[in-house]
């Protein structure tokens, strides 16, 4: 079956890649997110934060359409997602690539499989090709050699995280939203994510919509922070604006006890 | 499809044009070209070929790696590969890949070929260790049941209830329904046979042998098989996979105690329960069938079943129910606990489960036929 080529217009750093506007997302009777305004630049890193249970997770699922939301649009190079048709949507889905909480590697496969899954089902590569770009892909996130034919099971937690990621990278996408990347991660594993983030965006120029508890990740990897809060987004912009920013979470989460020491320790 | 690359016969020597998209979804048809590319320069020979990547409009990481494929092959054949007409972002992006390349030297696993041997080797010894598990399965079950002799306290109560619950009171229905349609059928099968010697009333002693004897239990082992032994299974199959197992240990209770001790309990009560309620709806099933189809009346059929069938009868179906419930459960348990990490293995155990339990209440079916026979029960 030949695919229809669908191309979509170049994206420019520093110009809006994806929009979300009014974006309502509920469970029964309570709205987790309402009436919700996001942007993601080409480029950047977007850390999106909020304490537990303010529906960070629920907006990155509702924006890649794992969950459906009462009203909202979301719009991807200039094209409304959800009113766009079947082929564009494929097309738009395999230009992002979303890293989950917990990896959701495929377990029956191993490490290079996994990476290969998307690359076989929507590419039509030689197999030795596809080889050799899983384990380019796996040795860029930074697992060694060995890991290519191990099972997820076989993988530390660490390991994990970055197959996943290897696996979000697998086509080379534009978008990839990670879902809590440095959680469960020993602050070097944790640093060296942020940089390899950090890196990847600067070689692929790919953007990055984060989920994240990790104050490093925010100081170390993000271009731009916005914090949820009370369904919508309280605040957008740089570290100084977060600090400027009057609301008592804002304040305890950026100057709170564990951000203090963290900037005394960046400042000595 | 525009053209990706070319080659140039200059006056300085050759060169490589590379124009358009060097992504992925061209990366098929692009390392194709490549490898012509390389021949012909190969076959060319001398000198560093110069590649312009000026006019690539996208390049990704496929694309990057073919450039630097196509320059490490070269390199083995001893020639050179210069880059002209290169930006900062797309240096970086290729240093990234170069960097990455060596990963490809290291060994990946060998492929695995069907080889014969070390197939069957392998399945010998499986069996071997398939054996010793279920065994130590069967040690531990009796083992835990001493225990709770000694101290009641350890005894599940709850658990047991609860599997009583699942594995014997809701299979009732469907038990009891298959008992009867097979009763039936027996019934009018050997009615019908049995017609052309004019002996159609031994119908009676055929369908309450057969059913008492072998069939009341055997069916009813198979269908707790194929129910409750794969459950048990997946229960602890997918405890294990999420590594609840491990935390009930490190919480320091025995996993045989809540785990394996109440499904064998459950079951070994379950199943002789079930067998009665097999053996009373195939009876029941065949009694009208001989009443409908061969003309013979209940009383005529309850009196005939007095005669043909001795308590004998009924025991030696009965002593086999509880032998056949703690093969099940062992086997569904120690399967449960085999299980890997992964979803498949999942899927593997269950099945492999349901496949040895029926298996192995068949052999001990006939282990006890040989055995009454010998002692002529």
């Amino acid at each position: 079956m030949a695919r229809e080529k669908i191309s979509f217009p170049s994206v420019k750093r520093g110009d809006v890649i994806l929009r979300a506007r009014g974006i309502t997302v509920g469970f029964g009777d309570t709205l987790i997110l309402e009436d919700l305004d996001i942007d993601l630049k080409a480029g950047e890193v977007l850390g999106v934060v909020g304490a537990s249970g303010t529906g960070k997770s629920v907006l990155l699922r509702s924006i890649v359409g794992l969950l459906p939301r009462r009203s909202g649009v979301v719009t991807v190079y200039g094209m409304d997602y959800d009113s766009a048709e079947h082929a564009v949507q494929e097309a738009v889905d395999q230009r992002w690539g979303v890293l989950f909480q917990n990896g959701a590697l495929f377990s029956a496969l191993t490490v290079k499989q996994n990476v290969q899954v998307p690359m076989r089902e929507h590419l039509k590569l030689p197999q030795d090709l596809m080889d050799e770009l899983a384990r380019i892909k796996i040795e860029m996130v930074g697992l060694p050699p060995d890991a290519v034919d191990k099972f997820p099971s076989e993988l530390s937690g660490g390991m994990i995280k970055r197959a996943s990621l290897a696996r979000a990278l697998a086509l080379d996408p534009d978008i990839v939203f990670l879902d809590e990347p440095t959680s469960g991660l020993d602050p070097i594993s944790a640093a060296e994510f942020d940089e390899l983030l950090k890196k990847l965006c600067d070689t692929l120029a790919l953007s990055a919509f984060m989920v994240t508890h990790d104050l490093d990740s925010l100081y170390a990897a993000c271009d731009r922070i916005a914090v949820i809060g009370n369904k919508k987004v309280m605040v957008e912009g740089g570290l100084p604006d977060m600090l400027a920013f009057d609301d008592p979470w804002v304040q305890d989460y950026f100057k709170g006890k564990r951000a203090r020491r963290l900037n005394e320790s960046r400042e000595s | 499809m525009p053209e990706l690359v070319s080659l140039q016969d200059n006056s300085d020597g050759m060169k490589l044009m590379a124009t358009g998209n060097w992504t992925l979804e061209n990366a098929a048809d692009l390392s194709q070209t490549l490898n012509q590319l390389e021949q012909q320069v190969a076959k060319d020979g001398a000198g560093p070929l110069v590649a312009n990547i000026a006019a690539i409009e996208n390049m990704d990481t496929s694309g990057a790696w073919l450039l630097v494929r196509l320059r490490r092959r070269l390199l083995a054949r001893n020639i050179e590969l210069l880059l002209e007409g290169m930006t900062h972002d797309r240096e970086v992006l290729l240093d990234e890949v170069f960097d990455s390349a060596p990963a490809l030297d290291a060994d990946s696993a060998p492929t695995p070929r069907w080889r014969p041997m070390e197939f069957l080797g392998r399945n010998v010894s499986n069996v071997g260790y398939d054996m010793s598990a279920k065994t130590n399965m069967l040690g531990r079950a009796v083992w835990g049941l001493l225990a709770v002799l000694v101290s009641p306290k350890r005894l599940r109560a709850i658990s047991i209830v609860h599997h009583l619950d699942q594995a014997g009171l809701r299979a009732v229905p469907i038990i009891a329904l298959m008992s009867f349609v097979i009763g039936a059928i027996i019934a009018q099968q050997s009615a019908y046979q049995l017609r052309y010697f004019g002996a159609e009333v031994f119908t009676v002693d055929l369908v309450g042998i057969l059913v008492l004897r072998e069939l009341g239990v055997l069916l009813t082992a198979i269908m707790v098989a194929g129910r409750s032994g794969s459950a048990f299974t997946a229960e602890i199959g997918s405890m294990k996979m999420r590594e609840e197992i491990d935390a009930l240990r490190v919480i320091g209770m025995s996993t045989t105690d809540v785990l394996v001790l109440p499904r064998v309990l459950a079951l070994v009560i379950a199943v002789p329960l079930l067998t009665v309620i097999a053996d009373i709806f195939a009876l029941l099933g065949g009694g009208v069938v001989a009443w409908v189809y061969a003309d013979i009346p209940p009383i005529e059929f309850i009196t005939r079943l007095r005669e043909a069938v001795w308590l004998s009868t009924l025991l030696v179906g009965f002593i086999k129910a509880p032998f056949m419930a703690l093969v099940i459960a062992i086997i569904g348990c120690s399967e449960g606990f085999a299980v890997k990490g992964s979803a498949e293995s999942l899927g593997r155990r269950t099945t492999a489960s349901v496949v040895k339990a029926i298996f192995m209440v068949i052999v001990m079916d006939g282990l006890f036929a040989m055995f009454f026979a010998a002692i002529g029960y």
